[in-house]
Formats: C-alpha cells, structure tokens, sequence
C-alpha cells in the first residue's frame, strides 16, 4: 500500500519534473549558450593571449594582460572620461527626472499628454538621436545659431575635445531622464495620501511635508534609479562610436570602456587584453553597486 | 488663493518648456529632411522648410540600393526576437511560479543573478561563440542570443504568480494538460503582461546598435542603425539626406510607442517598481 502510494507520488513529481524541464528548455539552452557560458569564457579568457586571425587559438599569459592595463595611457583615459561622464550626467539626470516627476505629480491637467511627450526620446534610438544632435551640434548647427542669437560664446561641438563629450552629456541626460521621471511618478503616486492628510492636521506646511514624507519614500526609488544610471553611463558606447566614427576622437575625448573594449576586440584583434578590459569594467560596477548600496543604507519595502 | 495660480502657471511653464525642449530637436530634424540641402547649408533657423521637397526621401530609396535590405533585416531581427521573446520568457516564468519541479528554486536564483550582469561583459564571448558556430553574419546570430530576456521571464513569473489559480483547477478538472491550460487559458489572459513585453522587446531590439555591430559586418546584413552609421560615413555633410533617413527608422518605434503607449508606461513602472 505504501509503496504504492510512494510510486504514485514519484511518478506525479516525475511528471512534474518533465514538464517543468520542458517549459524551462528554451530559456536554460540559450541562457546557457549566450549567457552562462559567455561569463565562464570571459573569466577564463582575459588570462590567454587569443589569436583570431585564421584558426582561433589560445596561449595561457596569466595576471599578463591585466598588468598591461597599468601601462596603458588610454585605458586611463577611458576611465576618466568614462567617470567623468557617469560623474555629471547621473546626478543631473536623477534630480530633473525627480523634478519633472514632481510637477507632474502635482494636479495637472493634461498629465498623460505630458507624460508621452516627454517619453519621446526614450523609444528613439541612440543612432538617430546621435545623428540629430550632430546635426544640431555641427559648427553652423541650430544650436550654435541659438547661442550667437542669445550673444553667448559659440563651440566646436563635435571637433573640439574640451566640449566633445559635454555634447554627449547633454544629448543623453536630455534622452534619459524621462525613463527615470516615469519611475519617480510611479513611486510618488504610491505614497499614502493619509500621511499627507495627516501631516497637514499637524500643521506641517509644504516643504516640511517633503523633507519629512516625500524624500523619505522615494529613497529606495532613488537607490534604484541611481544605480541603474550609474550601470547605464558606465557602460555608454553607441553615441559615442557614432559621434567618432569609432575612433573615440577628437583626441580621444569622447573615448569610453565599452568603447575601447570593442577597439582592443575588433579593430586591434587582441580579445584576450579586451576581455580583461571587460572584467575590469564589471569588477567596477559591482564595485560602486555596492558602495552605493552603502551610501543609501538600503532600506527595503518588500 | 492667489498663490495658487502662480504655483499652477509656475508648473505649467515648467512642463510646457520641458515639452518644447524634448520636442525641438525632432521637429528640426523633421525639417531637414524636407529641406534641399542648398537651404541647409546657407543657415538661418526656418522650421517650416522654404522650399519644400521630398527629394531627400527619394533619393534614398532610389540611390541607396542597401537601404530597403536593412530594413528588411531589422524587421525580420526585431520580429523574431519579439515572438521568440514572448514565448519563451512566458514559458519559463510560468514554470518558476507554477510548476514544482526540482531546481525550480535554483533556476530562479540565477534569472535573478543574470538580471545583474550588463550586456557588455558578455559580448566578446557571445562573438567567439557565434564565430565557432558560423553564425556570424546570419539572422539567427542576432536573433538566437536574444531570444529571451531575463528581465521578462522575472517579470512572467511574477505575473503568474498573482494569477488566480481556479482557473488552471477547472481546466485540470477538464482534463486539459499543462501545455494545454498553459496555451489555450494562462497565456490569452495574460496580454498585458505580454503587451509590456512586446513594445520593450520590439523597440530594444529595433534600436539595438552594438551586438549588431558585432555580428554583422558585411554591409548586405546590417540593421538599420549600422545602415544609418554607414549612411552618416558616406554622406558626411548630407544632413538632409541623413535626417530623411532617420526618419524613416523612427517611424516604426514610434507607430508602436502610439499604440501600445499605455503598456509601456505600465510595463515601466511595473520593472522599476519591482526592482526598487
């Protein structure tokens, strides 16, 4: 009887399994073609020399390729535009979309208009948004136009190395922060009324209610945004490789990781020195991850 | 009460300035495409084109031979990401949130770490893979890598399982199997969720620029952003023939934007929220 009974179980958790494996077939094959396999290679890979040219081989060079980093002035380079670009556009960006978030939140008509419009740029491709700011940036461009109309000092925007990378600041704060306002708004529209309400009985006025009731709140939306920015600027490569043409120029001023990464890859054939670059680059997400996670001392509302 | 209607006007400006910042740089673009280019290059700030012409458009489809193949071949990419995407992602949440099978628990925890790791950091590997493969240069080199996502499939999975569960009782009562409930029941009621996930899919995959640039490298097989790149190259000071360009590559995202906006607000907040 038992045994039975046990045959039954096992053959129902059998089928279970069966049907659970094949339901999971797709995503555990190309998960772990294109995904698990991908990481193990790239750890594996940043400690050989690869060959690319002809027959694909390997030759083991151990701390090799990342002691080469050290020494190599445009890996710095990257890493400090790449910083300084994560550094001004992350901040600037999580504060407008808070803002813009802010007043659209307030009683407004017309609040859904806005937001679509807003949204514009973000369901644009980096490519045409790269192509029209160029367009806009070239030396008689709409925006140089505006600035001599306004009688301020005109740029070089695309040939110049001093504002090269400004440019593409300001092209991606203007395309991101609205991904990040409709986050905020979510978050703000979740906030109970009744504390508002209750606040309001205290007799707090309205920036007490913000500082006390609204900022709080949005801590762990903020946390959320602000890695998420930092994970995206870090990793900045389109508008960059379009606004060069892959070059990184002028002078290597618009020069990214990502960037540089896919010259050691595809135009230097030095995949092993890349893929270290790349560790390099996850090792430093993870990093300031962790660090921000510190900073905003987390508190979760699960 | 007064300062009420300075707050309200004070809020209004702030939008409407935002709106006219987000919108100028597409309206002038818009412009140029309808522009000869001896207007463009003598200056001057006209929006509304003085001397109207679809040339620049033309010019394109009858000049540029690549231009209709590209495309093609981002229509056919972001197509079967889409439907490969919705398919799979749905399958493998809906095992996660509803089948007991061993592992289930495991194989959620790393969904959950891959979520973690940028696209980036396995891009050369994804390359020497598909190389050894020959797929380079091939459609199934774009489309097979992303044909799941796991952002969506952790997304599925929540969805599933705030799904009520009579529904798959009475359909086990009926008789109908897993993969009949989960085709014929869970999934058709499950198109906001899948809605959310198409316009995502769709547009990442249509405006996808570096794993493109990657895979592809012969001119016949590029997508329309490596097509646009190309395009800018050759055409370097042509701007009105590189925004008639641009143009035509927006229209599609924004067709699908119009229509499925309500979704991907949805689909936004639901993500973010989630994840905050």
């Amino acid at each position: 009887m038992k045994s039975k009974l046990e045959k039954i179980w096992r053959t129902q958790a059998g089928r279970e399994a069966v049907k659970g494996y094949s339901f999971m077939a797709p995503t555990i094959l190309i998960a772990g073609i294109f995904l698990f396999l991908p990481i193990i290679y790239a750890v594996t890979l940043a400690f050989y020399k690869v060959e690319l040219l002809g027959e694909v081989s390997y030759q083991f060079v151990g701390f090799k390729n990342f002691v080469r980093m050290v020494n190599d002035d445009r890996v710095w380079k990257a890493l400090k535009n790449t910083a300084e670009y994560v550094a001004i556009v992350v901040p600037i960006q999580t504060l407008l979309a808070l803002c813009l978030a802010l007043v659209l939140n307030a009683q407004i008509r017309g609040r859904s208009w806005f937001r679509v419009a807003f949204f514009l740029p973000t369901v644009t491709s980096s490519a045409v948004l790269t192509l029209i700011f160029m367009w806009i940036y070239n030396s008689n461009g709409l925006l140089n136009r505006i600035l001599s109309f306004l009688g301020l000092p005109t740029y070089n925007w695309l040939g110049d190395p001093a504002v090269a990378l400004k440019g593409i600041m300001i092209m991606n704060i203007w395309a991101t922060a609205p991904l990040f306002m409709v986050i905020y708004l979510a978050a703000l529209q979740d906030i109970p009324a009744s504390l508002y309400e209750a606040a309001t009985l205290d007799g707090a006025n309205r920036w007490e209610k913000f500082f006390y009731i609204t900022l709080p709140f949005l801590q762990p939306v903020t946390f959320f945004v602000v890695v998420m920015g930092v994970i995206g600027t870090f990793q900045l490569f389109d508008q960059s490789y379009i606004f060069s043409a892959g070059s990184g120029g002028p002078n290597d001023s618009t020069l990214t990781i990502v960037l540089l990464i896919y010259q050691y890859a595809f135009k230097n054939l030095d995949m092993g020195y890349a893929l270290a670059l790349t560790l390099m680059l996850a090792a430093i997400l993870m990093i300031s991850t962790l660090i921000q996670r510190k900073l905003f001392r987390e508190e979760r509302f699960d | 009460m007064k300062s009420i209607h300075w707050s309200t006007a004070f809020l209004y400006t702030v939008l409407i300035v935002y709106a006219v910042i987000t919108f100028l740089p597409f309206a002038w673009a818009l412009s140029a495409s309808f522009k000869p280019l001896s207007e463009i290059a003598e200056g001057g700030i006209h929006f509304i084109p003085q001397h109207f012409t679809l040339a620049n458009y033309r010019q394109i489809f009858t000049q540029e031979p690549l231009f209709g193949r590209w495309f093609l071949n981002s229509a056919i990419a972001a197509i079967f990401i889409t439907l490969f995407n919705l398919l799979f992602n749905s399958m493998a949440g809906y095992a996660l949130a509803r089948i007991r099978f061993p592992g289930n628990q495991f194989w959620f925890f790393l969904i959950l770490a891959a979520l973690m790791v940028p696209g980036q950091i396995t891009l050369l590997p994804k390359f020497l893979i598909l190389k050894s493969f020959g797929w380079l240069n091939t459609y199934q080199g774009l489309i097979v890598p992303g044909a799941i996502n796991a952002t969506f499939i952790f997304m599925m999975r929540q969805f599933f399982i705030n799904f009520p569960r009579e529904l798959e009782e009475a359909a086990a009562l009926d008789g109908l199997g897993r993969f009949e409930t989960f085709f014929q029941i869970v999934l058709p009621l499950a198109k906001p969720a899948l809605a959310a996930q198409t316009i995502f899919v769709f547009m990442g995959a249509w405006n996808e620029f570096l794993m493109p640039l990657v895979v592809m490298s012969d001119p016949e097989m590029f997508t329309l952003p490596l097509g646009l790149n190309a395009f800018k190259g050759e055409y370097i000071s042509y701007w009105n023939y590189i925004m008639a360009a641009s143009m035509i590559f927006t229209l599609p995202a924004l067709a699908i934007y119009a229509f499925f906006n309500r979704y991907f607000i949805q689909g936004i907040t639901f993500t973010g929220g989630k994840s905050g």
